[in-house]
């Protein structure tokens, strides 16, 4: 009879065991869509901002037409971009076009002098940012994930239904420039 | 030391003082239903202690913020303070605090709020003048891991220890002058001395291992805040300019000091004090540590 109780009690604790870690995976893996999706959220207001800016810089930089359909193309191919890693090398050719676009805008001083392109070029610095920083949350969240998918004992359980490790947001450049705290110069 | 080390080292002190507190309560708790026969005061005292900071803390966003003189801070006006907290709270995965700026030369910052959801950053603008951005970030990152890591709460809990044990040591006195034993047996008159010994040097007792929970929390915020930037130099010299500034924060009270990032008193009202006493580790030992860190 005592025998039959310790059964009970090892399976009872077993199956708890087995709850929790479920439980704790989907909860991990949701946590990692949310933050995915909020990587989104960013890369899309920088997406709704781009149009503007080339607007802006068309009507004064009249020569560098080569440029602004870089960033233009760099752009639609961004949004078209579909897995992990796609998404994070194109996003780093768009990063480059702008870059190269507010260079080049340095030589027009009435661009430069704009209300409207300086509003522009804070937000889209600004959203740059943002993008970092949903990025780095998406890396903790998927850290965490991949973390319990290979411990031990919820290793197990992610085997057993098929929980699979999701893949970190990384920069080309590598983390170091992304550790540096980014400064904008105007 | 790596920084996901030390903030579980960090973590596991917290708990290891809660746990000494606690158990110095319920061997208080025992003294006093032992010495006076009464456990009718016990519960009173309990449920006073808790409702009043119960109370506190769960209005703790609207009631610092009046003492405080703190008006909201719009994106347009304060941009660089406005995103920075929205770019780390984005990092950080919490919901976006409310802004509040302090108008106030003396340069210093605090997070209250009973949760993230209605958790609130205040700054100074003397804060706002004297740092740069990377020192800015420094600082709202160790504001937002107080919001993280729920050091409202643990303070909470942390404060209405310490006053429950003072409220039982004041009734304690106030019992025993009026009398109320009933034996006095030679046993027990040994055990009731141990207890008065005990009773009298509660508060006191209670107010030292609360203080030292705030100083490990800064501690851990310091580190967790580290983990945000990935910058530890930004808090680093952000700390030592507010620690080279000597005014204190105009309308900074007790009640509030545990809030802040660094003692709102100004470093001068820490000389002569002992350290147990504190309720933030001296900016010094927080440099050290904020450099050992490796990221």
């Amino acid at each position: 009879m005592i025998a039959l109780y310790i059964i009970l009690g090892i399976l009872g604790i077993l199956a708890l065991l087995l709850i929790f870690g479920y439980n704790s995976l989907v909860r991990l893996v949701n946590q990692a869509k949310e933050a995915w999706a909020d990587i989104d959220v960013q890369l899309k207001r920088r997406y709704d901002l781009i149009p503007n800016l080339v607007e802006t810089v068309k009507g004064y930089a009249t020569h560098e037409s080569a440029t602004l359909e870089q960033v233009t193309q760099a752009r639609v191919q961004a949004m078209q971009a579909g897995t992990v890693a796609d998404k994070a090398h194109s996003e780093d050719m768009l990063t480059g076009a702008l870059k190269s676009l507010f260079a080049v805008s340095e030589a027009y001083p009435d661009l430069k002098a704009n209300q409207n392109f300086l509003e522009l070029q804070r937000e889209l610095a600004d959203t740059e940012n943002k993008i970092q920083a949903a990025r780095r949350f998406y890396n903790t969240t998927v850290r965490d994930l991949n973390t319990s998918i290979e411990s031990f004992p919820s290793n197990f359980i992610a085997g057993m239904f098929k929980f699979g490790q999701r893949e970190f947001f990384e920069l080309e450049e590598g983390e170091v420039a992304a550790r540096q705290p980014v400064s904008v110069k105007f | 030391m790596s920084l996901y080390r030390q903030q579980s080292s960090n973590i596991a002190k917290t708990w290891l003082l809660f746990g000494f507190f606690l158990s110095f309560l319920i061997a208080l708790g025992w003294a006093v239903s032992y010495i006076y026969n009464d456990p009718g005061i016990m519960y009173l005292a309990i449920v006073l202690a808790l409702a009043m900071n119960v109370l506190s803390y769960w209005f703790s966003d609207k009631l610092v913020l009046g003492m405080a003189g703190a008006k909201p801070a719009n994106r347009k006006e304060y941009f660089d303070l406005y995103t920075t907290v929205e770019n780390l709270s984005i990092t950080a995965g919490l919901p976006m605090p409310k802004v509040y700026v302090i108008e106030d030369p003396a340069p210093n910052a605090f997070a209250t709020g009973r949760n993230e959801k209605h958790a609130v950053v205040a700054v100074t603008t003397g804060l706002l003048k004297m740092l740069e951005k990377t020192e800015l970030e420094g600082v709202i990152a160790h504001e937002l891991a107080h919001i993280g890591n729920k050091d409202m709460l643990v303070s909470t809990i942390a404060v209405v220890m310490a006053g429950f044990a003072s409220l039982l040591a004041d009734f304690f006195l106030r019992a025993s002058f009026f009398g109320g034993r009933d034996d006095d047996s030679r046993g027990n008159a040994i055990f009731a001395v141990v207890g008065f010994v005990l009773i009298m040097l509660a508060p006191v007792a209670a107010m030292m291992i609360q203080l030292a929970i705030s100083r490990r929390r800064e501690f851990l915020a310091d580190a967790t805040g580290a983990l945000l930037t990935r910058y530890p130099e930004g808090l680093a010299s952000a700390l030592r300019k507010i620690g080279s500034y000597n005014a204190p924060v105009a309308r900074a009270s007790n009640a509030t000091a545990h809030l802040y990032i660094s003692n709102p008193f100004g470093a001068k009202a820490l000389q002569g004090m002992h350290k147990l006493f504190m309720t933030h580790p001296p900016i010094e030992e927080r440099i050290k540590a904020l450099s050992s860190i490796k990221v």
